[in-house]
């Protein structure tokens, strides 16, 4: 049956029609969105920003569809390799990365600089959900099966720390625990690694950055120094709460366009997207993103295979993640640590890495009834 | 097995999906503390952040850095900055802004049509954002705008630089500057940052191709303003980083006599250090005020400069394109000697004309020049004499030398409107106008006309490889201070000290690591001998207008390129170049060498419409190469002074 499935004239018709469609249209519309926002941040001016994000959207979306249709067994089979070469990536980076601002993250492969560590956040969820697929429900627990996985998650966790990128480092740490514990790891060890971590935490903070620390500080009290870190927040909570219930209309966000923040168009584009387009704007962007969340959850609800499943809700739980992190640090609930917003943030890496993600999950929904070696 | 394997399935799934059901509620949770923030910020605190937009106590300006300097060789400004006042407006933190705007225009005296542009331009803007009312005041409107202050809210008085140059003599080398235009900000993506209101651009020549690296990273200010935008506090002050400073290879001095030289007439100037191919002049005839583009050229003025038929705005010297005319004879003869088509004692005889193929073809002198040698062909700069060497020769190998010697190529990089002109042969016609090349057209060649185009630089750095023996040298303006040796200048140095040296002319190549363009040496000490006779010997073409005293002494080739050829009654009426309208008339050019005894320095001189080299163009060269000399020393004692701070 399956077999004759694949052989079948109709068979790439047939895939089209197994794509989920609320899905694929959500993303859309997302993008759509952020090349609207991306022109916005660019102070009205299409040839800086927007330019380069609608083209990259326009490719990475292709991209993204064309990986839904490569079979989910596939993924599977070469996960462990796709880790590996983003580990040897962010080697790469250590001795050959192009230095900016102070921190080395990116990897120049002539047509564009790659950040190997946004990909990173996709490797390890497939590859954690391709190690947990294949051993038995039994040995989750055992000392030998835990190794491995906490060596998976400190080695790329330690490599991005140094970059140093501490935002993205806790992210992937955070997607990588995910999958760990969605495959039945005891809460016990969840807690022993914790207070390990307590013990250790005095330790690596001193290893932080001295503007590392500053951004922790200056999130328990941003009023203590409003020209420094705090400012940031501050003006971002200004430009939010001005925007009042409708916004103040596209291209008219004046807190915005007088460059009190830096990073308008990659972290803050929430925020400017916010202050123009109102709390109406805004809870539509959050349930958008919830709808995407849903959505890839259920792909994993009907998946069959285990690393289907594992995959599906671990992405799903990250990209949930990046959002909420993102929001919430605009909002000043969270620290500023670097998170850019999936698909909205300007960021050729970052959006490689949310439509690569986006289209395995595809890949799952579209090969939903096929067993995984 | 199998039944093991669906249970450990069933097992893990059942974990997996209590586990998510676990993370879904928790993702609920965060999604309402999302939802709870936003309602609160933007419903509940909403008027309060309002409130606090509005009157955001903090507001930036930017900074425009101050641009960075072009120097000439000494270290002497030819393109410097100058302080200027300026009135800014911002819209904000005036209570009218018509009343503003009416005040000012009884102050300035501004018109009323200069109030309705200011007035479409502060609509267009952020009501924060300052607007130039005027970036050029005199004191006495800048004292009456202080004077005054206290009725103009919203007016700030603002001391400023911009670009400011002494003279026009480099106006084309340097270029100018003026305020950035659309089309540069789409095409230049470095003004992103730097997009600040009064910040002026290069255009043209130096100006423009450094002005990335003179431009600098511009300030900022930010300050505490009130509710009414007024400044209370100043908070933080970045002045930004001043643009680099240039370097040029130019001699200030040389470039005004150059400009003085050239003065009533319309043409081109260049000066170049043989050894090193280092620009020391370089200068077009009639030149341009670059201060008047600096705040925005008037429109009688622009239109005064676009509709002169002399082309103030173009430079001649390298995006000029003039036939060579006969100051190409040294490469055709070079050509001929170095392929071993000809020996110099071959003699010629010239009648005036020669016919080939049923075609006529004549030369320059009616009556002909009777038996010549090579070098009294040169001499004399003879037609037919060349005539017969090219037809010997063929285009292919003559322009094979030419190129060699700089033709048909850019010779700088430094200048986005240079042009690189035109060397013909057999392949280049039949790409680019798709014909068969013929015979009569090589004669046209041998003598620098018909498809040949060069620029002054070029014939320049012609004779300047002609000069130095036959060795490439890489014409640069701007002085690299990490890459100053000067193996040629060496090699020059140690001939002039040994002229008896036995090692071959091989092994002092190698020694000096020269890259020659000869095959054998003899041919262009020919060369070099012939221009000499040409300026120094009674008969030659130049030599009216030779230097006696030994110390200035040069070697010279005339040449003029023909705008149209006289037809066979003007010919057989002997009609002077003088007597033909003036566009119509040739264009002079002059290239040489000096001095004779010990080379340095290589010069091209073009006047358009000049008539011949030897009355229009040599007697300005004359005059330039007595400057270049004298000022010899110095520019020695300036370069081994760099080269002394190198080591």
């Amino acid at each position: 049956m399956l077999t004759r499935r694949l052989h079948s004239p109709f068979a790439l018709k047939d895939k089209f029609f197994d794509l989920d469609f609320t899905l694929l249209f959500s993303i859309l519309l997302l993008g759509v969105i952020s090349i609207f926002a991306q022109y916005s941040s660019s102070g009205g001016q299409f040839d800086y920003h927007s330019k380069s994000h609608a083209i990259r959207f326009i490719v990475f979306f292709f991209f993204f569809l064309s990986i839904s249709f490569i079979n989910i067994r596939f993924w599977n089979d070469y996960s462990l390799l796709i880790f590996i070469l983003l580990i040897l990536l962010l080697v790469a980076v250590k001795f050959y990365g192009v230095q900016s601002q102070g921190s080395r993250r990116w990897i120049n492969l002539f047509i564009f600089n790659l950040q190997p560590s946004e990909l990173m956040k996709v490797g390890i969820i497939l590859f954690l959900s391709n190690y947990y697929h294949k051993i038995s429900s039994s040995d989750v627990n055992k000392f030998k099966y835990l190794f491995y996985p906490l060596v998976a998650l400190l080695v790329p966790f330690m490599l991005v720390v140094s970059q140093p990128d501490l935002g993205t480092a806790l992210l992937i740490l955070i997607s990588g625990v995910v999958i760990t514990w969605l495959s039945g790891v005891k809460w016990r060890i969840f807690a022993y690694l914790t207070g390990l971590f307590i013990i250790l935490a005095p330790i690596a903070i001193s290893f932080l950055k001295p503007y590392q620390k500053n951004r922790i500080l200056t999130f328990l009290n941003p009023d203590a120094d409003p020209l420094g870190a705090g400012y940031q927040i501050i003006q971002s909570k200004i430009a939010i709460g001005s925007g009042g219930l409708f916004g103040k209309g596209f291209l008219n966000g004046s807190q915005s366009y007088l460059n009190f923040l830096p990073e308008k168009h990659t972290d803050f584009i929430f925020t400017l997207y916010s202050e123009e387009f109102g709390f109406v704007g805004s809870v539509f962007m959050v349930f958008l993103y919830f709808l995407i969340t849903f959505r890839i959850t259920q792909i994993g609800n009907i998946t069959r295979s285990i690393f289907g499943k594992l995959y599906c809700y671990g992405f799903a739980t990250a990209f949930f993640v990046y959002v909420a992190v993102n929001m919430s640090m605009v909002l000043g609930l969270l620290p500023i640590v670097g998170a850019p917003l999936p698909i909205l943030s300007y960021g050729g890496s970052s959006m490689l890495a949310m439509m690569f993600g986006l289209g395995i999950v595809m890949s799952c929904n579209v090969y939903k009834n096929n067993a995984v070696g | 097995m199998l039944s093991f394997n669906s249970s450990n399935i069933i097992s893990k799934t059942k974990t997996i999906s209590r586990r998510m059901f676990l993370i879904s509620s928790i993702k609920t949770v965060v999604l309402l503390g999302i939802f709870g923030r936003l309602a609160s910020l933007q419903i509940n605190e909403s008027s309060k952040y309002k409130s606090l937009a509005d009157k955001n106590r903090f507001r930036e300006s930017k900074i425009a850095p101050p641009r960075g300097i072009i120097e000439d060789y000494f270290g002497n400004e030819i393109a410097s900055n100058t302080k200027i006042y300026q009135l800014h407006i911002t819209p904000e933190t005036a209570p009218d802004i018509d009343a503003l705007l009416f005040r000012l225009k009884n102050v300035l005296n501004l018109s009323n049509q200069k109030i309705v542009l200011l007035k479409k331009k502060i609509a267009k803007r952020k009501s924060w954002d300052t607007t130039i009312v005027s970036d050029n005041l005199t004191w006495s409107e800048f004292s009456r705008v202080n004077l005054f202050l206290h009725e103009l809210q919203g007016a700030q008085p603002v001391v400023s630089v911009a670009r400011y140059y002494k003279d026009n003599n480099s106006a084309h080398a340097i270029g100018y500057v003026s305020e950035i235009s659309p089309n540069d900000l789409k095409t230049k993506k470095y003004l992103k940052n730097l997009n600040i209101e009064g910040v002026e651009i290069g255009k043209t020549g130096l100006e423009s191709s450094l002005d990335e690296q003179m431009l600098g990273s511009p300030g900022f200010l930010r300050y505490e303003v009130n509710a009414y935008g007024k400044k209370i506090k100043q908070v933080a002050t970045d002045l930004g980083t001043k643009g680099k400073t240039f370097r040029t290879t130019l001699d200030k001095n040389i470039q005004k006599i150059s400009a003085e030289a050239l003065e009533k007439v319309s043409g081109a100037v260049c000066v170049m250090d043989i050894s090193n191919g280092d620009v020391i002049s370089m200068v077009s005839s009639p030149n341009f005020n670059p201060n008047s583009f600096v705040h925005g050229v008037n429109k009688d003025e622009w239109r005064g400069l676009t509709e002169n038929i002399d082309k103030p705005m173009l430079n001649k010297a390298l995006s000029g394109l003039y036939p060579p005319g006969s100051t190409i004879k040294t490469l055709t003869a070079l050509s001929a000697l170095e392929n071993d088509i000809m020996n110099p004692q071959q003699l010629i005889e010239c009648k005036g004309y020669i016919d080939l193929h049923g075609e006529r073809f004549h030369c320059w002198k009616k009556k002909g020049h009777g038996v010549l040698s090579m070098r009294n062909a040169i001499k004399r700069s003879c037609d037919v004499y060349f005539y017969e060497v090219a037809r010997k020769l063929g285009i292919d190998r003559l322009s094979k030398t030419a190129k060699q010697f700089g033709l048909g190529q850019k010779a700088l990089t430094n200048f986005k409107e240079e042009k690189a002109g035109t060397v013909p042969n057999t392949k280049w016609k039949l790409n680019e106008i798709g014909k068969n090349w013929y015979i009569g057209e090589t004669l046209h060649s041998g003598i620098g006309q018909g498809y040949f185009l060069s620029t002054p630089i070029q014939l320049c750095l012609m004779v300047a490889q002609i000069a130095n023996g036959g060795f490439k040298i890489k014409p640069r303006m701007l002085v690299d201070r990490n890459n100053e040796t000067n193996n040629l200048q060496k090699y020059l140095d140690y001939k002039q000290k040994n002229p008896n040296d036995l090692n071959s002319i091989e092994q002092q190549i190698f020694n000096f690591g020269l890259e020659p363009l000869f095959r054998n040496q003899e041919n262009i000490n020919f060369v070099k001998e012939a221009m000499f006779a040409a300026s120094n010997e009674a008969g030659g073409t130049s030599y009216r207008s030779r230097h006696s005293d030994k110390k200035f002494m040069f070697a010279g080739k005339t040449g003029s390129s023909q705008i149209k050829r006289f037809t066979e009654a003007q010919r057989e009426a002997e009609v002077k170049q003088k007597d033909i309208t003036y566009l119509e008339r040739d264009h002079a050019w002059f290239v040489a060498y000096a001095p004779v005894q010990d080379p340095k320095y290589a010069i091209s001189v073009l006047v358009e419409h000049g008539g011949s080299g030897s009355s229009a163009a040599a007697p300005l060269a004359k005059k330039i190469i007595k400057k270049v000399i004298e000022r010899h020393e110095t520019r020695t004692a300036q370069t081994n002074q760099q080269l002394g701070k190198n080591i």
